[in-house]
């Protein structure tokens, strides 16, 4: 197809976008005309880009983040910017500054987060694939409470030059879509080296999913069906992992100890990084002006006041408490040990195993307003943030409903084999239409 | 177990203004999560990776950066090509 535009004027009616491109123009190429949406901490040349955050409200990018410069080199519609957890800080999309996205798969459901603007956006029709991000979980417990497909790519090699950090060591821009093949298209397109990211892998990914996973060995850790994991949610992950067996695969059962710190770990890393990350939003260089009759710390205080939301303000002050002197051994250096942990236990796995199958999210899509006391909210992340820490590939694919609400089915694999994550979720799901 | 006081100071590190309601809120919340950040007690060993890390150096060219007028364009505040802030001293 040559270039055009794609008309985009969508009646939003679970709120997942927060800016919409009414004529969204496109060129050729392998992802000619195709309607992508973007999460709203990936930056656009043009286009606001607030992060779900009163504090870059009105804030538009002089320059396109590289995932964004390579989808429009490959024709892509940006028809635009979806709706997430402020600066990513959250697992329901209830945190964003501009009001919660709703289920599309039932209105008084969250859609999960924080990605859960791409997610329904994806799952209700509006675009057919959506760019997300994942620090702890934030694409794949989207995908799961959605009913869709989203893989967190091996750190490194999709580029995260213009994602507006929150976690630079625990986060990867990453594709969702409808359907396996469609998130392995996009990471096509998104992969590969980009020396604007010092993190980034000369790894492209080229491959067609191939759903031949006869002698693939899959360890199962027990560990991913303890205690807070729904037993319904529990059934439907075991007859996925049944099926992956009837299709060839070897099923093992296998055990992950650093499970039990992991989540702390997470915890401690993320809030830290945020703490001197989410400094730079001064209000002097972009966003609501700071006062300027106002000493410096003054006139900071004051914007981090008014425009930062309760989850933010309470993990930057989490994060400056686990840095602060006299505590720094105790959270942020321990936290690094269990990192380490975390990596070994992968690493032993994988000599005997290919690839690890458990639970996305240990329940169904929670109420809206459900989850009010943060540590509740951040243990249900639990199963997701292992592959950060370890920086593997994971990817969450439907695995049946619970109580008419979509399951996921989480495939994680060794460092750089994404391809192989995306072929055994690619032979579960074409293995379960037959 | 983290005081009011212990917050209060908390936020003048953060550089993040605080309210009573806030420092009535957070405080049980910062010692729940706390509490269970203590799971870390019984981690053993260092950070130290036991795998291959190693830098990736570039040389140091100069390259062309953002246009000027367009950063300086999106700044709330200007003069004479300068970003406004609020003074230090």
């Amino acid at each position: 197809m040559a270039g055009g535009s794609v008309h985009f004027n969508p009646q939003d009616s679970y709120h997942a976008f927060l800016t919409t491109i009414r004529e969204a123009p496109f060129t050729s190429g392998k992802l000619s005309g195709v309607a992508v949406a973007v999460k709203d901490n990936i930056s656009t040349r043009g286009i606001p880009t607030t992060c779900g955050s009163k504090i870059l409200s009105g804030y538009v990018p002089p320059y396109d983040a590289h995932v964004v410069s390579l989808l429009k080199a490959e024709g892509a519609a940006i028809v635009g910017k979806t709706n997430m957890d402020e600066f990513g800080m959250g697992t329901t999309t209830e945190n964003s500054a501009y009001g919660p996205t709703l289920n599309p798969c039932d209105p008084e459901r969250v859609p999960g987060g924080s990605s859960g603007g791409s997610a329904a956006a994806v799952a209700s029709g509006m675009v057919r694939m959506a760019l997300g991000t994942d620090t702890g979980g934030s694409i794949r417990c989207p995908s799961a409470f959605c009913g869709i497909v989203g893989l967190k790519p091996t750190y490194g090699r999709v580029s995260r030059y213009g994602l507006i950090a929150y976690a630079n060591s625990l986060e990867q821009i990453g594709p969702m879509a409808g359907s396996v093949s469609d998130v392995s298209l996009l990471m096509e397109t998104i992969a590969g080296y980009d020396a604007r990211d010092s993190t980034a892998l000369d790894a492209p990914y080229c491959h067609t999913p191939d759903m031949e996973i006869r002698g693939v060995k899959v360890g199962v850790p027990e560990e991913f069906f303890g205690e807070g994991v729904d037993p319904r949610v529990a059934t439907r992950v075991w007859e996925a992992v049944s099926l992956l067996e009837q299709l060839g695969a070897e099923v093992t059962s296998c055990r992950m100890p650093s499970m039990a710190y992991a989540l702390a770990a997470y915890y401690v890393t993320c809030t830290s990084e945020a703490s001197s990350n989410l400094a730079r939003f001064d209000g002097v260089r972009y966003g609501p002006p700071a006062d300027t009759k106002k000493t410096w710390h003054e006139a900071f205080q004051e914007q981090r006041r008014e425009g930062f939301g309760t989850e933010v303000r309470r993990r930057i002050m989490l994060g400056t408490f686990a840095l602060s002197s006299g505590y720094y051994g105790k959270y942020y250096a321990k936290a690094q040990a269990a990192k380490e942990d975390v990596r070994r236990d992968f690493a032993r796995l994988f000599r005997d195993v290919d690839v690890l199958a458990g639970p996305t999210m240990p329940t169904i899509a929670f109420r809206l307003g459900e989850k009010s006391d943060p540590l509740s909210m951040y243990l249900s992340d639990i199963l997701t943030v292992p592959a950060n820490l370890a920086g593997v590939p994971a990817i969450s694919v439907p695995c049946g409903k619970v109580d008419g609400m979509p399951v996921g089915l989480q495939i994680m694999g060794r460092h750089l084999e994404d391809e192989r994550v995306i072929d055994v979720a690619y032979a579960y799901e074409q293995g379960g239409q037959r | 177990m983290i005081t009011e006081r212990d917050v209060e100071h908390i936020a003048q590190l953060a550089d993040i203004a605080i309210s009573r309601e806030e420092l009535e809120q957070f405080t049980p919340q910062f010692n729940q999560i706390l509490d269970y950040f203590d799971l870390l007690d019984q981690v053993e060993g260092s950070s130290e990776a036991q795998h291959d890390q190693f830098n990736i150096f570039r040389e140091d060219i100069v390259e062309p950066s953002l246009p000027e007028e367009e950063v300086i364009a999106i700044a709330p505040d200007s003069e004479d090509g300068f970003i406004k802030a609020p003074r230090v001293m």
